[in-house]
């Protein structure tokens, strides 16, 4: 029998497995993908908030602040790449000098440090390529930047070093009471537990539902987003959000922690959780409304469009609790933004409300090792230490992407640690090559034989991403 | 080791760049490939219709590049394969990795570039819908077939006309598939006449001018496309949509010339060839490095590539030897009515050999009209021309005495109808 | 009766415009060609189309999985997939020569299939 089982591998289930992997607990993590992180972590704004957006009194406004201040321990002890660049909520007119400073208002509320109110001067000296026509902003020095599928993968890793079990294409099709407990029944076998946590993404409610009558509901909202190349990654220095409105925190552009730009997204509810599909007319209005902040982006130099889910409640807040009448069944539902950046408080949150279920033996784990062996970017070497990985290597010195600079050595390391890559998708999440300007086309067929031959697969078995995401049809003769 | 000249690019432009460069005297050349061979993307070019210019005989791409590798080997110039150029340095230091020789520094007194070019992707265009596997570039699909020996779908629809996608629709076709159709956003092909011909028509397989696809279906592997014609702003007509059950969708959508390592010495880049520009030697903007074919500006003949890259090679030969006037401050030539790109951008006609070549693209269809060179109000030179599309790269070629009637610092040239 | 065929060469890049005429004796006449081999190829697209079949067949032991070929010369058009079919047959050894025969005279059109590069071991 588990101790706790942890029901969906994104940034939240991959987190709080880690920081229950703290304690003697037997843990199972549980995914319906065949990789960590493959649907709301992977497709999202990549930001870490400062908090002053999500409302006072809510769930989402208690743990974004504190959530945000633990990331660069997090991410030290992970070696994922994380930057506090700031953010600008950017206004046009009086009607957003007011919503900036009802922002401001609400921040100090919340917890967030160090904010101020820009005059238009000073704003365009912290940005030199935004619109003459904004004319203040809010400054939140506290917000970052993040690649949130690196760090749950980072999560995943260091949570199975530590002892946790992950399952994937595991997919929960039933729970049944136990007494004690739960029996979860899943297409990869059955398994027992004391206590759930329901950290299902867009199917939390379904997982919910699973024990207990509904009593909240996600209405997933589409987000649609451009991904430019690294020509455009400089020309803002912070996060720029224009004001928020009933459609969400505001249209951001804002580089990435690999040096791109990021622009988006809109806000639309969908019926279909698996609806990732862009919208030509919505990606349209997420460039009309970008280039009022600024006209210096370059559209031509987009190198990707895609599409997220955000796993909106029908309660509007986070649904973080152990379930009435559900003994040992705690959500962490509606895990919508600011849901990653909340994530290290709310992990912490739900640890306290695991132990005080009083359900499993609470004993520290003597071994937990927090931090993980650290990641080799090749790209961001100096040129000694170039030289000097390529002589401990010489697989360092085959690049296999030649848009990011990614070498052999650095896709066979991701395919052969815990959580390790087994897709195509798998490897671009992990060290990113296809994440370029070239989107995998030079370098696609080669991960394919790295893969393959790491593996010990038939290279036409080796998937792009989920299940029947073939590649390769079958020899030519 | 230093060299008297390093080649970025073991391709079609590398390898003629290189020979000739030794044909001119230079004796210390290196090549540098980042595949396993040499030869470039014509290794995957199975097809033929290479070499009428340079060899009066009709080659696959495989022959073609056999040719000149051999040429290379006779002369004994030296290459690194798999080796990648990490960057370039105004002092002309080009920094390598290779597994076999780590991390080399190499001092050159000429660099020629001949990365070639990459395709657009599904990304570049903001293709709408899903991003299941089973979306190719054409030229990934070709490699997977002609190369690794593996097919990449069964039912196919293809959007854009360029060359390789022409090309792909017959290869996929001869192995089996079933090419539904292929689109064209323009209202007029991307590809040579020829390919439309012996690829699309021999096989029944229909060509959809003024459609491209609205929509991809299908959650991890390609299940159907749909595509509809559009207005004259390139947006889709509502109503007209075709839907295809389909498990492939190859892009042929454009090449870019690929500049990263361009971009990191700070070249020049023409933002309407997206190349370096080059003048009369296919010199770039910093002094002794050069460039040459789809690095520069993408081709549809290699014929014309491997005419560019030899001028390239003379050129950098030349500027090893001091031959080259670099006091002298040239011309530009500058695009008019109707043409969106001149290569060279610049000429200084005291380092002109004999004649000086002028290769451009014309921006729409036009029939029975003529290019018109000139400088001031003066017409240097007029060429009639029955056909022109801005699939066919068009070349004027002007005489030693033609030049010199240029005054000025501008040459244009245009479109003008006939009459 | 007479009937113009408009056609567009494919034998080189240029693409010209080609009118063919068969007239009533039985002569064919190609109009818009720039060179001889223009005419050629007009007169077979009304006679008896041929291309030149360029594909693969797959080899053991080189330095990759596939080998390509061609057909040295033009075959008629409507055997291109039985042609295919014979090809695809085959499996050769490295190494290989260019232009080395790897089918001789296939489906007897006098056309071998040759190898279009060479591959070592």
């Amino acid at each position: 029998m588990y101790d706790v089982i942890i029901i969906g591998a994104g940034v939240a289930g991959t987190y709080i497995a880690r920081e229950l992997a703290r304690y003697n607990l037997k843990l199972l993590l549980l995914d319906k993908e065949n990789d960590v992180a493959n649907q709301t972590t992977m497709a999202n704004s990549a930001i870490i908030h400062a908090g002053y957006d999500a409302k006072a009194g809510y769930k989402k406004g208690k743990f974004n602040a504190p959530g945000n201040k633990m990331f660069d321990q997090v991410c030290d002890e992970l070696d994922v790449l994380f930057k506090r660049c700031g953010s600008l909520v950017v206004g046009f007119d009086e009607n957003d000098q007011r919503i900036i400073k009802e922002l401001y208002e609400n921040g100090v509320k919340n917890g967030v440090p160090d904010m101020r109110i820009l005059d238009k001067k000073e704003v365009h000296e912290m940005e030199k390529n935004i619109s003459d026509a904004i004319c203040c902003a809010l400054y939140a020095p506290t917000a970052g930047i993040i690649s949130p599928f690196e760090l749950a993968i980072a999560l995943a890793e260091n949570a199975v070093d530590n002892g946790v079990t992950l399952k994937l294409n595991t997919r929960v099709e039933n729970i049944y009471r136990l007494e004690p407990g739960y029996k979860v029944v899943t297409n990869n076998g059955d398994f027992e537990t004391r206590l759930v946590i329901n950290c299902a993404g867009v199917f939390a409610d379904e997982i919910c539902n699973m024990v207990t009558k509904p009593n909240f509901e996600i209405k997933p909202r589409k987000g649609n987003y451009f991904i430019l190349d690294k020509d455009m990654g400089d020309m803002v220095n912070h996060i720029i959000f224009q004001c928020p409105s009933d459609k969400g925190k505001g249209i951001l552009i804002a580089p990435t922690v690999h040096g791109n730009l990021i622009v988006g997204p809109d806000s639309e509810f969908v019926t279909d959780k698996n609806d990732l599909a862009t919208e030509s007319e919505q990606l349209e209005y997420v460039k009309k409304t970008a280039l009022l902040t600024s006209d210096k982006i370059q559209f031509n130099k987009v190198i990707r469009v895609f599409a997220g889910l955000r796993a909106s409640s029908s309660t509007g807040d986070f649904v973080i609790e152990e379930v009435e009448g559900a003994k040992g069944f705690i959500n962490v539902g509606g895990y919508e933004s600011p849901g990653l950046s909340s994530i290290p408080a709310v992990a912490e949150y739900v640890v306290t409300i695991v132990k005080n279920t009083g359900l499993v033996d609470w004993v520290k784990n003597e071994n937990f090792n927090p931090r993980r062996r650290p990641v080799v970017r090749f790209v961001e070497l100096s040129k000694e230490e170039k030289i000097e990985k390529i002589k401990e290597n010489s697989k360092f010195g085959q690049i296999v992407c030649r848009c990011e600079t990614v070498t052999e050595a650095e896709i066979i390391d991701c395919i052969h640690r815990s959580a390790g890559a087994t897709t195509v998708k798998g490897v671009k999440k992990r060290t990113r090559p296809g994440m370029g300007r070239c989107q995998g086309g030079f370098c696609g067929p080669r991960v394919q034989e790295i893969l393959a031959r790491e593996l010990n697969k038939n290279i036409e078995d080796i998937l792009y991403d989920g299940e029947n995401s073939y590649v390769l049809t079958e020899q030519t003769k | 080791m230093d060299y008297e000249i390093v080649v970025i690019g073991g391709g079609p432009a590398g390898l003629a760049a290189a020979i000739e460069a030794r044909k001119n005297g230079v004796q210390k050349i290196l090549v540098v490939e980042r595949d396993r061979e040499l030869g470039g993307i014509l290794q995957q070019c199975i097809h033929n219709g290479f070499g009428l210019h340079v060899f009066k005989e009709e080659l696959t791409g495989p022959e073609y590049a056999e040719r000149f590798i051999n040429e290379l080997k006779e002369n004994n110039i030296t290459y690194l394969l798999n080796a990648m150029v990490l960057e370039i340095t105004q002092e002309k230091e080009v920094h390598i990795v290779s597994p076999n020789e780590g991390y080399l520094c190499i001092k050159a007194q000429a660099i020629i570039l001949a990365m070639g070019c990459r395709e657009r992707t599904a990304g570049a265009i903001a293709m709408p819908g899903t991003r299941p596997a089973g979306v190719y570039t054409a030229g990934t699909a070709q490699r997977f077939i002609n190369m690794e020996g593996y097919m990449v779908g069964k039912k196919v629809v293809i959007l854009g006309s360029g060359d390789i996608g022409l090309i792909m629709a017959r290869r996929m076709t001869l192995e089996g598939a079933e090419v539904l159709a292929v689109a064209e956003i323009l209202p007029f092909s991307g590809g040579l006449t020829r390919n439309i011909v012996q690829c699309l028509d021999d096989f029944n397989i229909p060509l959809y001018l003024s459609h491209t696809v609205t929509k991809v279906k299908g959650h991890n592997r390609v299940e159907g496309v749909t595509i509809a014609k559009v207005d004259e702003n390139r947006r889709p007509i509502p109503g007209t949509e075709i839907n295809y059950d389909c498990d492939t969708l190859l892009l042929s959508v454009g090449l870019i010339p690929e500049n990263e390592v361009s971009k990191t010495v700070g070249l020049k880049i023409d933002p309407k060839t997206n190349g370096p520009i080059v003048n009369e030697v296919m010199e770039t903007s910093s002094n002794g490095i050069f460039a040459c074919g789809n690095v520069v500006h993408v081709h549809d003949l290699v014929d014309f590539v491997t005419e560019e890259s030899r001028r390239a090679g003379r050129g950098a030969a030349r500027y090893v030897q001091n031959q080259l006037d670099n006091s002298v401050i040239g011309f530009e030539t500058i695009a008019g009515d109707g043409i969106s790109y001149i290569v060279p951008q610049s000429v200084r006609i005291e380092n002109v050999e004999a004649n000086l070549d002028l290769f451009m693209r014309v921006r729409n269809i036009y029939h029975n009209v003529k290019l018109v060179v000139k400088s001031g109000d003066k017409v240097i030179k007029e060429k009639k021309k029955a056909h022109m599309a801005p699939g066919e790269m068009e070349h004027i070629t002007l005489k030693k005495d033609e030049l010199q009637q240029i005054d000025g610092s501008t040459l244009i040239i245009e479109v003008k109808e006939e009459g | 009766m007479e009937k113009e065929h408009e056609l567009i060469c494919i034998v080189c890049p240029m693409g010209c415009h080609l009118k063919v005429t068969k007239t009533d004796q039985g002569t064919i006449v190609v109009k818009g060609n720039t060179c001889k081999r223009g005419e050629q190829y007009g007169k077979n697209e009304l006679t008896n189309p041929v291309r030149v079949l360029t594909t693969t067949v797959k080899i053991m032991g080189g330095s990759l999985h596939s080998l390509p070929v061609k057909t040295n010369q033009p075959i008629p058009k409507g055997l291109i997939f039985e042609a295919m079919k014979e090809i695809n047959k085959v499996v050769v050894e490295a190494p290989v020569t260019v232009r080395d025969v790897i089918i001789k005279n296939i489906l007897g059109t006098g056309a071998d299939v040759v190898a279009s590069r060479s591959m070592k071991k």
